[in-house]
């Protein structure tokens, strides 16, 4: 069972219809609930980093999120769930991020447009090519993204993308990942990634 | 420049797809999700639905066309018409909408704009704006389907509405709606280079050089189009392989 955080801010169905249309069992769950039979979490996220942030901790799913987390339960954040696994955001400076991945989340720069809206292609680096979330998703795949801050590249990044001067595309830090981009909005590759992440939580809860 | 989008609007009314959709091999073409499941396979890059439905009584029908929609199509939507209120955008956005477009209720209320960003996040908020050409060479919004003259300028009403909180711009020459005649470059360029979001251009395709037009000379973000899709004249993917060898840069069909 993949649960999929809603903590409510703005459509965070998506994911959740999306892991429905794959054939994964997901629920979206609103309030904290035991982590018997959860394999994976999706934390999903739109609009501004602090308000999210804020919105998770009082629904007190944050508690939850970290719970499944230090029990080897393996996450995905995307967007500004993504955003809110590293330490923090230029958008929301007082607001501390989760921290379970280095580095933080800048505005973009450099970027003809902001936001930036539009589908746009990945390119893997560091471990990126042997990433279980990227399995036969080919180099250059394109995926759709909104948004006006991202992550900077670090070494736990595993694909940029080049909107701008560039940003961390993809990260994932043990069986933590995150995409700044939308999957569940991104088609056929979208929806191909979705169903790596869940493989490995399969493989995760039966090992 | 950003990577430009195509993409299909649908009007929608009572829950059914008007416009005569006549050409695919559909087993219901007037049935939203169908078309937007063929238009996502066919490489559309976003869709747009639009609720031409009357009274506002039948809004709850539109909701439940974007939920049966949202089950099947993976690719972001946006739904206008009729949303005039948080509560509104609430309803769609909660059913599986990504962005909500307004156009009369912001003409009306413009603080519904700042309203919507803040409770909702800017990039779910699109201003559309109905624009038509003045005698002395300007441009003036218009509201209610284009009935109603506002007096507002085309050019302060896109960076008043961006000032407010809006995400993007889906800009509509009357003049050149249903005429094939062409985008109206001038007006698109003049908004896109005004303001820094994106804009999406509309009114007046009718063959597949003014798609590269509205990019090229019209500078345009995304390129919307309604019956030239429907009735099968061009295809998504053909749009996107002109676009590409014009030096346009697309997300190309099949990938």
């Amino acid at each position: 069972m993949i649960v999929v955080v809603d903590y409510g801010i703005g459509n965070l169905g998506s994911a959740h219809k999306a892991l429905k249309s794959i054939g994964a069992s997901a629920e979206l769950v609103d309030s904290p609930r035991d982590l018997s039979g959860v394999t994976g979490v999706v934390l999903p996220g739109v609009g501004s980093f602090g308000a999210c942030k804020s919105a998770l901790k009082a629904s007190g799913l944050e508690s939850m999120v970290l719970d499944a987390i230090g029990g080897g339960v393996p996450m995905l954040g995307i967007c500004v769930g993504m955003q809110m696994l590293y330490e923090g955001s230029e958008e929301s400076p007082d607001v501390p991020g989760l921290g379970l991945v280095r580095g933080r989340v800048r505005r973009l720069t450099g970027a003809p447009k902001i936001p930036h809206m539009s589908w746009s292609q990945i390119e893997y680096i560091n471990r990126g090519s042997e990433s279980a979330l990227f399995k036969d998703i080919p180099e250059f795949a394109w995926f759709y993204f909104v948004h006006s801050y991202a992550p900077e590249v670090t070494d736990d990044s595993i694909a940029e993308c080049g909107y701008g001067n560039g940003f961390s595309a993809a990260v994932s830090n043990g069986k933590i990942f995150g995409t700044q981009f939308h999957p569940e909005k991104s088609s056929n590759q979208g929806l191909a990634l979705l169903s790596n992440f869940v493989a490995f939580c399969n493989r995760e809860a039966a090992s | 420049m950003p990577n430009v989008r195509v993409i299909p609007c649908l009007d929608v009314d009572q829950g059914r797809v008007v416009k005569g959709i006549n050409f695919l091999s559909l087993r219901d073409a007037g049935d939203p999700v169908e078309l937007a499941e063929y238009y996502d396979r066919s490489g559309a890059d976003e869709l747009v639905f639009l609720d031409i439905t009357a009274s506002s009584d039948d809004r709850a029908i539109m909701a439940e066309v974007v939920a049966a929609t949202a089950q099947k199509v993976f690719i972001p939507f946006t739904v206008g018409g009729g949303i005039r209120s948080n509560d509104d955008a609430r309803l769609m956005l909660r059913a599986g909408a990504d962005k909500v477009s307004i156009n009369s209720a912001a003409i009306a209320n413009p603080g519904l704009i700042s309203d919507l960003a803040h409770e909702f996040g800017s990039q779910c908020v699109v201003v559309a704006i109905d624009a038509k050409s003045t005698n002395d060479g300007g441009y003036e919004v218009f509201s209610h389907g284009g009935r109603n003259a506002s007096g507002i300028d085309v050019f302060e009403w896109s960076r008043r509405a961006e000032s407010l909180g809006a995400g993007e711009i889906l800009l509509t020459s009357m003049d050149r709606d249903g005429t094939k005649d062409g985008f109206d470059i001038a007006l698109t360029r003049g908004v896109v280079d005004l303001v820094s979001i994106p804009v999406i251009a509309s009114g007046g395709v009718g063959t597949i050089a003014h798609f590269i037009e509205g990019a090229i000379n019209g500078h345009a973000d995304a390129l919307l189009a309604a019956s030239v899709f429907h009735f099968g004249e061009i295809t998504v993917k053909a749009v996107k392989d002109e676009l590409l060898r014009s030096g346009v840069s697309v997300r190309p069909y099949g990938s």
